[in-house]
């Protein structure tokens, strides 16, 4: 192998804050051949970002490298002077982080953006340069970029602007690229069209890539080797395939087994990681997993594994499949999934084969006829109202019309935009809808009168995408917990203690928590405050509005193990909006589908997924990023970007995009058919029907 | 993946760590850290020391002119001089410095708790109630508040009451914006909306919700209020148009000396004006300390 062009030896990282110094990094090796990908996977917390930026030496406030060496091409950057560093990023190492809403100047015009870097680190014209800058535009895919030269980055959606961000790290044709978490902040289908863009001009172009997720799905394809970071330490490092093919490490293994897509059997619960990851604020002894772990025996708890091959002892070679753990599993042992782990102690109970089978039985609770929901586009009262500015408005939600039965959860999926929030807040009577109505157990809400809609909210409750932000900062979580009981006037003080502490029983979480306050817990534990308020008032719906997409995978799993089991043992009806598919199609009875502000699809969620009748499901299906490095590329990843809710399309709103469009999409809009069996509605001129799929595999 | 990547480093689990005090307690400890506030405290615990306490260890008749002591310069018996009609300049230090005190934290706080619960309504209701309750404000804050103070106070017979009245009148104008644009912000937060969908109305939204997340604000402001209205006790007292004499504050005081100016009688200006100086910046620091104290936001990191 040729001479590796980055090394990091023994990295130390160390941050001073307020509550003490975190040893954010404790001893980090990694190498990077020239034209090698790298991925760092790891949950928040762990380190990887660290990584990825102490690099460049942009370390946060605080922060400082206290030992060990950061080899690029022969340069140790750790004691390198500020100059050299200026020297280099941008220029040899290139940057993309994770949002490109505020990695670009808003004053800026793209032009001026891309060619910055190529004005500070060469001796080039201002013309030179920005003729550079279209260049580079054409090359990450960014359509007219002549014209786009002189945009700013407002005009552009978030896909387009993340590519603008990898052009400004391309221009001066670095030899190293760090992306930061680089699809994070994007939809499925963009997030696939950025991906696969990294991955051929990274082939084009020859450089070395550093790939910093969370997302296993995200790496499986795009990176020879990865490194998984666990307590600011790599728990292993192996070649992609053995890695996904036989993850040796408890930890790796607990993180596969985590994930939504491992369980396609939907009725289990979810493998899941007790606890939490270390504070870093002192050094644990032993290994930092030991505590979450099932197979921690004393050795573990005493010594520190170090990274091997488990050959010999010796340094790990950089390629081979080295873990830091004292009981790695078997590398035979074959499946990842299969791989279970030991059952924990203060595991959930287990109760395979029994959910998923209580939906469409129960009675209709919720049922949406129609609902819309447009808001004017200029909300100022002096705007102009005059007839030239009438029609000027958003069509967040166009007549949505389904069935949510009692007990059942109805996932809702779509890209972001797609309305799928504003249905949920139109549903718990957070907004009133334009046109449609919402019956609740048969009642019309429009015709509740303010009393009957006061005592409607001890029914239908929302579960809110970020706890923290849903709950008053300066309440202790007993206040928090007993206000729904107060304002709905039950029981008397005593008795909403009990339920309060009832109710912190239900989600797992110590008796001892009404005395503290929200930002005490972690991601994870406010989530389960807020199902615990959201159960509070023994609702027979809740609407869970991204519930779990702010977690890390290990504590997703737990949520959604928790919702699942409340569920069963309450019968509360979920309407679970969510992007994330492998999350609906684990938790969901059904599903349905939208796409910018219709349900294009719905059904049993066994059906939608197995066989999706629109070309929209399929799209998004394919788009997904299925943890499996050996995943064949998908059939027909979906092209192009959701125009604006503003301007819908005629006729079909999905036309602009689908590879089936005909004539008849742009004028007529499809009316929802069920043309396979009854139940699984598609709205689509040309349905992906067994009978009618010839156009499909050439797409 | 938004949440920052320190965060999952400073939670621990809840259970092992002691119970978290509260943010009052929390601010108390941070406003100790800081020096400046914790100079302006202490200063102003003095000038109250020296303005309630004083006078009995230091017993001064300020009922009584005594033309026979009149204008004396400092020295035994009259440490800080006697004014023109022969009150002892010390004693009446303290004595005015009551009616400057009372009168300016009760006419600030005053302002302040009017202003709060009025900005908080007009932002939590928003539409055409913050609109009109807005304008309102408006109107009032366009009439110069100097003007409108003298028109008032040679309307009606100036007392401590109607001082505190006047000059609370004025001054509920700019915590009112403040506090509206704060609740503004807040209406829009999740737990509010968290709130409306228990079945919860508009009382307890502004009671519960947002007043006290906006006391870090209203605390700060009071402060600079309380401030600003011992100063224009100090304005209105140095045209004439405070409290009728025997009584005083330090901006009579200050008119009453600076007649003697020419005459080299110092020790009845720069005391009752060190005095003004010192409560107003004391009032200033100790709120800069607050404003600090209260940023101290313990959800981040």
């Amino acid at each position: 192998m040729t001479d590796p062009l980055l090394r990091v030896e023994d990295l130390h990282v160390e941050i001073a804050g307020r509550g003490g110094t975190v040893r954010a990094l404790d001893g980090v090796d990694l190498t990077l051949a020239p034209g090698e990908a790298l991925g760092i996977v790891g949950e928040s917390g762990c380190g990887k970002t660290m990584t990825a930026l102490s690099v460049l030496g942009l370390l946060p406030p605080g922060g400082r490298v206290t030992g060990g060496r950061i080899l690029f091409d022969g340069t140790d950057l750790a004691a390198a002077p500020e100059r050299v560093l200026r020297g280099i990023r941008g220029n040899t190492v290139g940057m993309v982080f994770q949002d490109p809403l505020t990695s670009l100047n808003p004053t800026v015009t793209l032009g001026a953006q891309v060619a910055e870097p190529l004005l500070l680190h060469r001796k080039v014209s201002r013309a030179e340069a920005w003729a550079k800058a279209e260049e580079t535009l054409r090359l990450v895919g960014l359509p007219r970029p002549a014209e786009r030269l002189r945009h700013y980055p407002h005009q552009l959606s978030g896909g387009m602007r993340q590519r603008v961000a990898i052009a400004m790290a391309l221009i001066c044709e670095p030899r190293l690229l760090i992306a930061d978490e680089p699809t994070t902040a994007l939809d499925v289908t963009t997030q696939h069209q950025i991906l696969e863009l990294l991955d051929e001009l990274r082939t084009r172009l020859g450089m070395a890539l550093i790939l910093v997720t969370h997302d296993l799905g995200v790496i499986a394809r795009r990176v020879d080797r990865v490194a998984v970071m666990y307590g600011g330490r790599i728990a292993e490092r192996a070649p992609v395939r053995p890695l996904f093919a036989a993850p040796r490490h408890r930890y790796t293994q607990a993180l596969f087994a985590a994930l939504p897509d491992a369980a396609t059997d939907a009725g289990r619960p979810l493998a899941t990681v007790p606890g939490l990851p270390p504070s870093l604020t002192s050094r644990p002894t032993g290994c930092r997993f030991a505590p979450r772990c099932g197979f921690a025996t004393d050795l573990c708890r005493a010594a520190e594994p170090e990274l091997t091959d488990g050959l010999d002892g010796a340094a790990p070679a950089d390629t081979a499949h080295a873990v830091a753990c004292f009981h790695p599993a078997d590398p035979a042992a074959g499946d990842p999934a299969a791989a279970l782990l030991p059952p924990h102690p203060a595991g959930e109970a287990r109760e395979p084969g029994t959910a998923g089978t209580l939906g469409n039985t129960g009675e209709p609770l919720l049922r949406l006829a129609g609902l819309s929901k447009t808001y004017p586009l200029h909300a100022s009262p002096f705007a102009r109202r005059g007839p030239g500015a009438r029609g000027r408005e958003i069509s967040a939600v166009a007549g949505v019309s389904l069935t949510v039965r009692r007990g059942e959860t109805f996932g809702i999926v779509g890209e972001s935009g797609c309305g799928k929030s504003t249905l949920g807040r139109m549903v718990v009577g957070l907004e009133p809808p334009t046109a449609g109505s919402v019956h609740f157990a048969g009642r019309d809400l429009a015709t509740l009168t303010k009393r009957e809609l006061r005592a409607h909210r001890r029914r239908v409750q929302l579960m809110f995408q970020d706890s923290s932000a849903a709950m008053d900062p300066r309440m202790r979580v007993g206040a928090v917990l007993r206000e729904p009981l107060v304002i709905q006037g039950i029981g008397d003080r005593a008795e909403q203690r009990r339920r309060v502490a009832g109710l912190l029983d239900d989600v797992g979480l110590p008796r001892g928590a009404v005395d503290r306050y929200p930002h005490e817990f972690s991601g994870g534990q406010r989530q389960r405050l807020g199902l615990a308020r959201a159960l509070a008032l023994s609702p027979a719906l809740v609407v869970a509005d991204e519930p779990v997409s702010a977690l890390d995978v290990s504590v997703q799993a737990q949520i959604l193990n928790l919702m699942r089991a409340l569920q069963r043992e309450k019968g509360i009806g979920y309407l679970f909006i969510s992007h994330d598919l492998a999350v609906v199609r684990h938790l969901a009875d059904s599903v349905g589908v939208m796409y910018l502000g219709k349900l294009v699809e719905t059904g049993p969620a066994r059906q939608v997924f197995a066989r999706p009748l629109h070309p929209y499901t399929r799209g998004l299906l394919d788009s997904a990023n299925t943890p499996d490095p050996d995943a064949p590329p998908p059939v027909s990843p979906l092209g192009g970007e959701t125009p604006s809710a503003a301007a819908p399309p005629s006729g079909c709103r999905f036309r602009t995009r689908c590879p089936r469009a005909a004539g008849l999409c742009a004028t007529t809009e499809p009316p929802p058919t069920e043309p396979e069996t009854p139940g699984h509605r598609v709205a689509c001129h040309f349905p992906l029907t067994s009978a009618g799929s010839r156009g499909l595999s050439s797409g | 993946m938004t949440i920052p990547a320190l965060d999952a480093v400073g939670a621990g689990p809840p259970d092992a760590a002691p119970a978290v005090p509260g943010p009052a307690r929390r601010a108390l400890a941070a406003l100790t850290r800081n020096k400046l506030a914790l100079a302006g405290a202490l200063v102003l615990l003095a000038l109250f020391a020296f303005c309630f306490l004083g006078p009995l260890l230091h017993p001064t008749d300020q009922i009584h002119t005594d033309l026979a002591q009149a204008g004396r310069a400092p020295g035994v018996g009259h440490p800080l001089g006697t004014t023109d009609l022969g009150y002892d300049q010390l004693g009446r230090l303290m004595y005015g410095g009551r009616t400057s005190l009372e009168v300016g934290l009760a006419a600030g706080l005053l302002a302040t708790l009017l202003g709060t619960v009025y900005g908080a309504v007009a932002g939590y209701c928003g539409g055409w109630v913050d609109a009109v309750l807005m304008r309102i404000t408006d109107a009032a804050l366009a009439i110069p508040a100097l003007f409108l103070l003298v028109v008032v106070a040679t309307l009606i017979t100036p007392s401590k009451p109607v001082l505190i009245l006047i000059i609370a009148s004025v001054a509920w104008l700019s915590p009112a914006r403040l506090i509206r644009g704060e609740a503004l912000a807040l209406r829009s937060r999740d737990y509010l909306h968290a709130m409306r969908l228990m079945g919860g109305g508009g009382g307890r939204a502004v009671f519960r919700h947002i007043v006290p997340n906006a006391v870090g604000t209203v605390l700060v402001n009071a402060t600079f209020q309380v401030a600003d209205a011992i100063l224009y006790v100090a304005y209105l007292s140095f045209l004439g148009l405070s409290v009728p004499p025997p009584a005083a504050d330090w901006g009579s005081l200050l008119s009453a000396g600076i007649t003697y100016t020419q005459v080299g009688h110092w020790w009845l200006i720069f005391p009752p004006g060190l005095a003004i100086v010192l409560v107003v910046a004391a009032f200033n620091c100790l709120g800069d300390g607050l404003r600090d104290a209260f940023d101290v936001r313990p959800a981040k990191g």
